[in-house]
């Protein structure tokens, strides 16, 4: 249905007014026999979805929303019809339920908490049966979950904020066609974090320009030059130029480095087809990993990744879009909950931010999001914004990138923030350095390489960092110069998004 | 030219007091440590030949470094690597990797052209010093 044909009519003015706090976790409202099926409108919570006695089977999947209701609307009411219209329900009893487990099918609030030092926010924790799903579909699980409730007009604003995936769900997906073990193995590289840039600038470059790009970069002593999320065939470029060019650069460089290279050829295009074709021609040329937009939607991206399996090609995911729905806190979808479906659905690269980059991202939050990528096993860590406890049932490992605005004078906090099995891409810190991409690219590996090797030998790097730096400078002008250029950049701005516990003093961490 | 795989190779060769910090970081970790050498470093091989076994059950750097130096007496002219394996669930692979060991000169690789149909290349990279037989390969 439609979310604009349901009004607050359905919630009748008598309980309009949020109950006091000692009232959210009553009994369950629930009516049932034959009344519960007289013809008419009947309050959600008292249709079925709000059940707050109920114990989540292991087999169920949980969501946890940010539900915000329209003045005077009872949160328990609003919350029961987020899982009644994320489920079964209508807004008007109909018979038909009578004819089908209706109770099985209906996903149950089981719990409704205000959200800490946010008046009128309330977190509801919500369950739905495994056979509401179909097996291995992120297009079936996010039209049921966030297919219709976010326009829902009783709610002020709306967000899914994280989800509890089962293991019976989780072992129907392939997950990442890759994974990170099998990545660095491929790739020969072990015991640091990899790096990349981004050509730029990201339009106009003609094929024979950008492949120069591509060469010195990872002739400097990158792994992996990427393409921007929008490039693609355009009339400065088409894309079988960039591939032929591309191509001459990663053998070029890895010959002359004796090291194996990669240069993320984005196969993004207005059809399947399109992408198919673009796919085997990487394929073809010997390209060790291609690239896909996230705005390619999700049947798509699920697509490519049982290509990438099928082909023994790396897939590398921009999360091209996506700040455009988990930037701001009150409504959208959190991007742990993406990460999550985005690890289902088989890519082995995600950005997932850099801390101190230019892009939006609080520490605790991001390492919440890095968990979700690279762990087995999550457990609940609410001061991460990780929610639930989640299995990942050996599920390949999801390669976190970070990209945007960082350099190599922060090394140390890179390191510090993100662990090892990240992708860090110094874009403009690699092509903007002043004595050109390749020395841009040598100042980067330096800087890693001296990082690792004090980490290992049991510095405090986070805090000798900068000495560190201006050690191994010493013997590496590039460096010294890209440390000097770009010293006084950081960007500090507030976060618009951070989780909403935060551990005190008592909790032992 | 200088071969750069392995975690360490832009940094100046490592001393043998920081590559024994390196394995004794490896070791603490409950990582086997593996000595492994070859001549022919192509950037595909990655079947470089064992010196013994991981050594597994080691507690200090100093028994690497031993048979490190017993590697280097036979094999003082190819590439040396320490590889450390880490067999934990779910990663059950290398978790570091270095070259410890060069040939007094590297001659590195000549990347071979095949133009095929349309403007398609072929690429193929040959190691200079591969033409030789295995073990006359660096003089």
């Amino acid at each position: 249905m439609p979310p604009n044909e349901l009004t607050t009519r359905s919630i009748p003015a008598n309980r309009r007014t949020p109950p006091k706090e000692s009232d959210m976790n009553m009994h369950s409202m629930t009516v049932r026999g034959k009344d519960r099926y007289k013809s008419g409108v009947l309050e959600y919570k008292k249709m079925g979805y709000w059940e707050p006695d109920y114990e989540p089977k292991d087999t169920d999947i949980i969501a946890l929303f940010r539900v915000t209701p329209q003045d005077g609307v009872d949160p328990i009411e609003a919350s029961a019809a987020v899982a009644g219209e994320s489920s079964t329900a209508t807004w008007t009893v109909v018979w038909t339920d009578r004819l089908t487990a209706a109770e099985k099918y209906r996903a149950k609030c089981f719990r409704v908490d205000p959200v800490p030092n946010s008046p009128g926010q309330y977190f509801a924790y919500i369950a739905y049966d495994l056979d509401l799903f179909e097996p291995g579909s992120i297009a079936n699980l996010s039209a049921s979950i966030i297919g219709n409730v976010f326009g829902f007009k009783p709610l002020k604003a709306l967000r899914l904020e994280d989800m509890r995936l089962p293991v019976a769900y989780v072992k129907t997906f392939q997950g990442p066609a890759t994974g990170i073990v099998v990545e660095r193995e491929r790739m020969d590289k072990f015991g640091r974090p990899l790096l990349g840039a981004t050509v730029k600038p990201k339009l106009g470059l003609s094929g024979r320009n950008y492949g120069r790009v591509v060469y010195e970069a990872l002739r400097g002593g990158l792994d992996f030059t990427k393409d921007d999320e929008n490039i693609n065939s355009q009339p400065f470029m088409h894309w079988r130029e960039r591939f032929l060019y591309c191509m001459e650069a990663v053998n070029k460089a890895q010959a002359a480095t004796g090291e194996i290279k990669g240069t993320y050829l984005n196969v993004t295009a207005g059809t399947m087809e399109d992408m198919y074709e673009r796919a085997e021609f990487a394929k073809e040329l010997g390209s060790v990993i291609i690239m896909i937009d996230l705005v390619i939607g999700y049947t798509a991206i699920q697509s490519m990744a049982k290509w990438a399996r099928r082909n023994d090609m790396i897939l590398h995911l921009h999360r091209a879009g996506h700040s455009t729905y988990t930037r701001q806190r009150s409504h959208g979808v959190s991007f742990r909950v993406i990460a999550k479906w985005m690890r289902l659905a088989g890519v082995d690269h995600i950005h997932a931010g850099t801390v101190v980059g230019k892009l939006e991202g609080d520490p605790a939050t991001t390492r919440g999001y890095y968990d979700i990528c690279r762990e087995d096993y999550n457990p609940m860590r609410l001061e991460h914004g990780v929610f639930f406890d989640q299995h990942w049932a050996s599920l390949n490992k999801l390669m976190p990138v970070a990209s945007g605005g960082i350099h190599a004078g922060q090394m140390h906090q890179l390191l510090d923030h993100l662990g090892e099995d990240v992708i860090l891409q110094f874009g403009g810190g690699t092509i903007g350095h002043p004595m050109g991409i390749q020395a841009g690219a040598t100042a980067n590996r330096v800087a890693l390489e001296a990082m690792i090797l004090a980490r290992n030998e049991g510095r405090d790097y986070l805090h000798e960092g900068p000495e560190i730096l201006a050690k191994a400078a010493e013997t590496c002008t590039p460096l010294k110069s890209a440390l000097e250029v770009w010293k006084d950049v950081t960007f500090n701005y507030e976060s618009t998004d951070m989780p909403d516990y935060v551990p005190t003093p008592s909790v032992a961490l | 030219m200088r071969i750069t795989q392995g975690c360490f190779s832009f940094l100046p060769d490592l001393t043998d007091e920081q590559i024994s910090r390196q394995v004794q970081y490896c070791l603490e970790n409950g990582w086997a440590v593996n000595i492994e050498f070859t001549d022919d470093p192509h950037p595909r091989n990655n079947l470089w030949e064992m010196w013994g076994l991981p050594m597994f059950d080691l507690r200090d750097a100093a028994g690497v470094m031993m048979e490190l130096n017993q590697c280097r007496k036979v094999y003082g002219n190819s590439y040396i690597r320490l590889s450390a394996f880490d067999s934990s669930h779910g990663w059950e692979s290398v978790r570091l990797s270095f070259i410890v060991n060069r040939p007094k000169e590297e001659p590195g690789f000549r990347l071979e052209r095949h133009e095929v149909a349309g403007r398609n290349i072929r690429y193929t990279t040959k190691s200079y010093a591969a033409d030789r037989p295995e073990g006359r390969r660096y003089g």
